[in-house]
């Protein structure tokens, strides 16, 4: 016998319509209930990753990725001239581990907010585009173990993308250059083996910001759907925050944005190292990236899949994705501000002085060194540095290309005072090029003869680094 | 006895927004029948089926799937299997392993060898190494199919199954559902076609506005159905026209509006059937060949047009 429909009566006639309307709508099944039992998560993982895959976008960064930043490097260095306008682009011709941060700079800049916006933020998305979610929730019998699976597969994604980044770039730099000492930001020389270990850690770095840019993409993907700006997401919040890097906003604002550490890295390539920010940058864009993804899980869970007009795009989106994060960064200026005591642009005539000086030391002693001078010591060169900005007319601190300094040092073995004048350009996040500006016997020249051979004069020009957060 | 029932839903109400997509509405599916669910769009057929493949739970009601409760926090019962708004495929994976991705993920319910026979099954074997970006419609509907095939369901829950098939497409599919449903399977199909639903489905469900409108056996939705028009082509049509004319309960009808063929010599009859059945006879005694009588409008359709238009009014 067939059961008869009937029709229930019509709405208004009391009840019915009104429980959670659109919201919980996310069924799972887990062991115990009367649900079919959901898909592990390991086998959602591998068909995720099989569609990665699959897809010729992801084989053709993986390719990229993997070739040629070693290319680019090798490339680089068979030219004459050098990209002296980037972090240790300098020293690409002395030694095979300037490529490699060469490579990250530029990374942190372009490449890793661009592979996050390709993979995670279109890893939800691609569903909604292809018309394939409800096939993939009925197989998979779990929302949350879909969530978990997508999360884990587009960081897969992203960690092998960056895995090549660094390995190609690296054994681009060591193939072009070998395993030779590197000078670091304040001028000190850093023995190969240890140039390699900040590297790898400079790159390991880069990976907390590079997950919270991933989970923005995750949170891009599902409050935008089909939306391109799902898909950019990654790359607007990447160039908002380098812009807002520009910008000479105090230093809690500048440590509280979550893409800090793809500059603050930096730091471990200072004697001392400045541990400061960095430790910081990476502790807030771990937060974010932990903050974004359990919003993109709750927006997620929240969707209705029935609905087929529904892409998960809307209102809900902006409440559930932008203002909770938009809390999270004035929270975190708060607690930066009362915890660091930091105040203003972090850059004052003091440690710029300082800075300048430090480095200037080591340079020279370097450049003794090329010279085949005999060796002197820091505490025989006695080094300072008077430092001014505006030529004394404006607020002594602060990002700017106005900052000029007179090096004095005393010259060994003639007990004499020389001078040497220096033309800063300090950026807001506290690197700065410093331009010889004469006297010509001392960086005057770009090159320098060693050994018989033409060379860079490190006190040509070079490259420092403020630390924001010291006393 | 009572038929083992497949779908039994009480109550049943969801409501997106202001939305209300089913208002409190009672199911009852007969286990190894073809069920159809119609209903013009936004009438809460996909809504529907989404819950009983466990996509969604309704905000009220119980609802019960082989047997076995569905509701908030939990998903469909194993056995169930099918898909709503199309069959969702992956393009650039092929045939062959967008179903190998299936069975890597319940590879307690489904093997490679059952993906082979569900690509014999719906005709694909030839194709199988090829991506899914480059097949038809009708193609990416038969893999589907085949998607939802590889568990060995016992209640398949398809959304517009003939979508975008050729005659020979449809065949098959119409032959594998068929079986299927021989063998047992509770098919739940909706579909806005409705010769294939009458070819197919002992029982139907019509939806409007959320509610249920009708439900129970194609048949008894003719037999309850309203006059229909007939189209009738007659050796002499002249003397067909005087004898439909001078029939009890059959009108005349003059052709417009109704989709007869121009070209042709055909009237247009208004008749319940048992009238069209005294039309037939009466030609007959009066030695007039009849050479074609078919409804304009399928008596599921007109039903489906009656009850819907009338639901609108409501």
């Amino acid at each position: 016998m067939t059961t008869s429909l009937t029709n229930a009566p019509a709405p208004g006639s009391g009840g019915g319509a009104g429980a959670g309307a659109g919201a919980g709508t996310g069924v799972e099944a887990e062991a115990g209930t009367a649900g079919g039992r959901p898909v592990p998560v390991a086998r959602i993982v591998r068909f995720e990753l099989l569609k990665q895959f699959s897809a010729w976008r992801v084989r053709l960064l993986i390719g990229l990725c993997w070739l040629g930043p070693g290319l680019l490097v090798f490339a680089i260095d068979q030219q004459s001239t050098l990209p002296s306008d980037t972090l240790f682009g300098r020293w690409m011709h002395a030694t095979g581990w300037a490529g490699p941060l060469v490579v990250l700079g530029v990374a942190g800049t372009w490449a890793l907010p661009l592979l996050t916006s390709l993979v995670a933020g279109d890893v939800f998305a691609s569903e909604d585009r292809l018309g394939t979610w409800r096939h993939l929730l009925i197989a998979v019998r779990s929302h949350r173990r879909v969530f978990a699976a997508k999360a884990v597969a587009g960081l897969t994604v992203i960690g092998l993308l960056m895995a090549g980044l660094a390995v190609s770039s690296i054994v681009g730099g060591l193939l072009a250059e070998g395993n030779r000492p590197l000078v670091g930001l304040d001028g000190h020389l850093i023995t190969g083996p240890d140039a390699a270990g900040d590297t790898l850690l400079a790159w390991a770095c880069v990976v907390a910001p590079t997950l919270a840019l991933a989970a923005i993409g995750l949170l891009g993907s599902i409050a935008l759907g089909r939306s391109p700006m799902g898909l950019v997401l990654p790359m607007v919040a990447a160039l908002a925050m380098q812009l807002a890097q520009l910008l000479p906003l105090p230093v809690a604002v500048r440590l509280a944005l979550p893409g800090y550490a793809f500059l603050s890295w930096n730091g471990l390539f200072a004697d001392p190292r400045q541990l400061g920010p960095l430790l910081i940058a990476v502790g807030v864009s771990t937060g974010w990236a932990i903050a974004a993804t359990a919003l993109a899980y709750r927006l997620f869970l929240r969707r209705d899949f029935t609905n087929l007009n529904n892409d998960g795009a809307g209102r809900r989106g902006l409440t559930w994705g932008v203002l909770p994060l938009a809390g999270l960064l004035a929270a975190t200026v708060g607690v930066l501000t009362v915890a660091t005591g930091a105040s203003g642009s972090g850059i004052t005539q003091d440690k710029v002085q300082r800075s300048v000086a430090t480095a200037f030391a080591h340079l020279y002693r370097f450049q003794q060194a090329q010279l085949r001078q005999p060796p002197v010591t820091e505490a025989q060169l006695q080094t300072s540095a008077s430092c001014d900005k505006s030529e004394g007319l404006d607020a002594q601190q602060g990002s700017g290309n106005d900052w000029r300094c007179t090096v004095s040092w005393t010259v060994p073995g003639y007990n004499a005072t020389a001078q040497a004048v220096y033309q800063l350009n300090v950026t807001a996040n506290g690197r700065y090029t410093a331009d010889g500006d004469g006297p010509v016997q001392v960086n005057g020249y770009f090159l320098i003869v060693s050994a018989g051979k033409a060379a860079p004069n490190p006190l040509w020009q070079f490259d420092g680094d403020v630390d924001l957060l010291a006393g | 006895m009572d038929t083992p029932v497949a779908v039994r839903g009480r109550g049943i109400t969801k409501v997106f927004g202001d939305v209300v997509a089913l208002d409190r509405i009672d199911v009852s599916m007969t286990q190894g029948q073809i069920h159809g669910l119609v209903g013009p769009n936004g009438a809460g057929k996909t809504t529907l089926l989404g819950l009983l493949l466990g996509l969604a739970a309704a905000d009220e009601g119980s609802l019960e799937v082989l047997g076995a409760p569905v509701g908030r926090g939990s998903a469909a019962p194993r056995g169930v299997s099918g898909f709503v708004d199309g069959p969702g495929l992956y393009p650039t994976l092929t045939a062959r392993q967008n179903l190998a991705a299936l069975v890597a993920l319940r590879p307690d319910e489904a093997t490679a060898a059952g993906a082979e026979e569900a690509l014999e099954q719906v005709g694909l074997a030839d194709v199988a190494d090829d991506r899914v970006r480059g097949f038809s419609l009708g193609m990416r509907q038969r893999l589907g199919l085949a998607a939802a095939l590889l568990t060995k369901p016992r209640l398949l829950v398809l959304d517009e199954p003939s979508n975008g098939l050729d005659p020979v497409g449809k065949k098959d599919v119409h032959g594998v559902l068929g079986r299927l449903a021989a063998e047992g399977v509770t098919i739940v199909m909706s579909s806005h076609r409705m010769d294939d639903l009458e070819a197919l489905c002992s029982e139907v469900t019509i939806l409007a506005n959320g509610r249920v409108v009708f439900a129970g056996p194609v048949s008894k939705l003719s037999d309850d159905n309203q006059e229909l028009d007939y189209r009738l082509r007659a050796s002499d049509p002249s003397a067909a026209r005087a004898v439909a004319a001078a029939t009890p309960g059959v009108a005349l009808v003059d052709g417009r509006g109704t989709p007869a063929r121009p070209d042709t010599d055909a009237i247009v009859v208004r008749a319940r059937v048992a009238s069209v059945d005294g039309l037939v006879a009466h030609l007959v005694r009066e030695d007039i060949a009849l050479r074609e009588l078919t409804p304009l409008v399928s008596p599921l359709e007109a039903a489906f047009l009656a009850l819907t238009e009338q639901e609108d009014h409501r």
